[in-house]
């Protein structure tokens, strides 16, 4: 029997997962049918979510992690039973500033404090890993630097560049890549380049949703699974670009979605196009487990953000994302798990082989632009 | 409730728009600024200081609110109401969990007028409980750090409770400080020491 589930995604490259196990019978082969439900804005989609208007979404990472340590909107406590993606970021700087050296974010950050002049900067949403990703570029890159963090939705970036809101911008494809097109932005780095690592959007619920719900939550994160196994196959791709691009969901040009999922930059209307390595992870070395270091860099930065004490935040932000429930959920599939479900962020240079629970599996290179490495475990009191 | 107040309407419709204007009016004296679009929600918020911002629950420009709630602290963060008029679920839903949204079907003034008012004693409610909780939060910080410095004064220069903190207060009278300020420093002070 079949049972629907109505879902929430916001109208970006990042929501293909949910999109895709709708439209190319992922939930159907899990007995699921996904209402997807579009939001016009995260604090739209949090109120879905809060009223159980949706039982699950597509929603920033941040958002359940701040939501715990009681910052921000929302009545409800969130919690990430996976990972929908991993980076995608882009930030950019309007015509009107002098061309900054690409793909390099030191260098960058040192040509941005040399401009000298207060920049307002939009992001998607004060909670993102857009805010997380630029916070901390600034911090070790630029730390003189002037800059102002403005809240723009994505949809009105390019415009807002135009209007002369904003001087740059930090947001999801394909919104940076429409920067270009529309309002002559030149693209500084990719999210990838600050941390490659870096969880996007996540599968949000309530908390508690998915323990009393398992059959359906089960059902909808092997259907994500599947879904997100279909995409990384490059054959795929044009495919994946037309049906994104429809009306009645990313309602842009097919053309600008291929470009993000095949991993392409037009760093400005003039070109170069260049191809970024881990531009945007969806299923690759085990891009969908919840890690709950993942959760707990984000707590630290926030704890760091707001003058929060340290450890309890870390623990509170790790508790956001179900690794528990996933592996769970994820083990009729048979598929290798990591043993543990910590990782030291920002350890690996390169691809790694690791023994998983069914076998070798790979974690993809993670790092930090400035070779930090975030080890939530010295923090962690053991248990 | 009949102070008057400042509002925002964010609505690019204008028909609509008028009429929402019209029904403020009638429902009392207020000054009501209309945005077409989002854009300059950010700046006029920080020029006007609304005491509500009404605006529609679909809008895209909703996260901005959620910024200018961080950025002005809580006690003084404008009440964001919403006029739906796509999503009646979502609206009732929001309602019934007791956030600060509202239905205002219709407009007729005498659904904004119970309305506003409910918006503003929830505000004033909120801004009380948050000053005094703060200012409880406060009086006992002072006391454990005078608590703390007494306790110092006493172990280093072996003499009782009293004259501890008469110690204290005269330094204090001295210095023309406050009595918690001179104990924090002298916590301070004990760190260093230690």
């Amino acid at each position: 029997m079949t049972r629907a589930l109505p879902v929430g995604y916001i109208p970006l490259v990042d929501a293909a997962p949910l999109i895709v196990a709708a439209e190319f019978g992922f939930a159907e082969e899990e007995g699921l049918v996904l209402e997807l439900r579009r939001a016009a804005s995260w604090s739209m989609l949090r109120d879905m979510l809060d009223f159980g208007q949706v039982a699950a979404a597509q929603m920033l990472s941040v958002v359940p992690v701040a939501r715990a340590l009681s910052l921000g909107g929302g009545a409800q406590p969130l919690e990430a039973l996976m990972v929908m993606a991993l980076n995608g970021q882009i930030f950019g700087l309007g015509p009107h500033l002098p061309a900054l050296p690409f793909g390099d974010p030191l260098a960058a950050g040192q040509a941005l404090a040399a401009l000298n002049r207060p920049l307002r900067i939009g992001v998607p949403f004060p909670f993102s890993m857009q805010a997380e990703l630029l916070a901390y570029w600034l911090e070790r890159a630029a730390p003189r630097a002037e800059v102002q963090i403005r809240t723009v939705p994505p949809p009105r970036m390019a415009e807002a560049l135009r209007a002369g809101e904003v001087d740059g911008f930090c947001v999801g494809e394909p919104w940076g890549s429409q920067a270009v097109e529309q309002a002559g932005a030149r693209l500084v780095w990719p999210g990838s380049a600050i941390w490659c690592q870096a969880p996007e959007k996540v599968l949000a619920t309530r908390a508690g949703w998915a323990e009393a719900e398992p059959e359906r939550a089960g059902r909808l994160i092997r259907a994500l699974w599947r879904a997100t196994r279909w995409m990384a196959d490059p054959a795929n791709r044009v495919t994946l670009s037309a049906v994104l691009a429809r009306r009645d969901h990313l309602d842009v040009g097919a053309e600008l979605i291929d470009r993000a999922l095949s991993h392409r930059l037009l760093i400005a209307p003039t070109g170069p196009e260049i191809v970024v390595p881990q531009f945007q992870t969806f299923h690759h070395g085990l891009a969908n487990f919840p890690w709950r270091s993942q959760a707990g860099w984000i707590g630290a930065r926030l704890a760091g953000r707001f003058g929060l004490p340290l450890p309890a935040a870390l623990e509170t932000a790790r508790a956001t994302f179900r690794s528990d429930l996933y592996r769970s959920h994820i083990a009729p599939l048979g598929v290798s798990l990591p043993r543990a479900s910590d990782k030291a962020e920002g350890a690996l240079t390169r691809d790694e082989s690791l023994p998983g629970t069914h076998g070798p599996l790979t974690l993809a290179r993670n790092q930090f632009f400035d070779g930090r490495i975030f080890d939530p475990a010295p923090a962690i009191s053991p248990k | 409730m009949s102070e008057s107040l400042t509002i925002i309407v964010v609505e690019p419709d204008r028909a609509r728009a008028l009429e929402i204007v019209d029904a403020l009016r009638e429902a009392g004296n207020h000054r009501v600024h209309v945005l077409g679009d989002g854009a300059s929600l950010a700046r006029r918020v920080t020029e006007l200081r609304p005491d509500l911002v009404l605006i529609d629950i679909t809008s895209p420009s909703r996260d901005m609110l959620e910024e200018l709630a961080l950025a002005s602290g809580p006690t003084e963060r404008p009440v964001a109401m919403f006029v739906d008029r796509t999503d009646a679920g979502l609206t009732r839903a929001a309602i019934e969990a007791g956030v600060s949204a509202y239905v205002v079907n219709g407009l007729a003034a005498d659904r904004i007028r119970p309305v506003l008012d409910a918006a503003i004693a929830r505000f004033h409610l909120f801004s009380r409980m948050r000053s005094e909780l703060a200012a409880t939060r406060a009086a006992l910080e002072e006391r454990k750090v005078i608590d703390r410095a007494k306790g110092f004064i006493m172990r280093a220069k072996g003499i009782g409770e009293e004259e501890a903190y008469a110690l204290m207060r005269r330094a204090a009278m001295d210095q023309g400080k406050r009595l918690p300020e001179v104990a924090q420093a002298i916590v301070m002070a004990a760190e260093v020491l230690k």
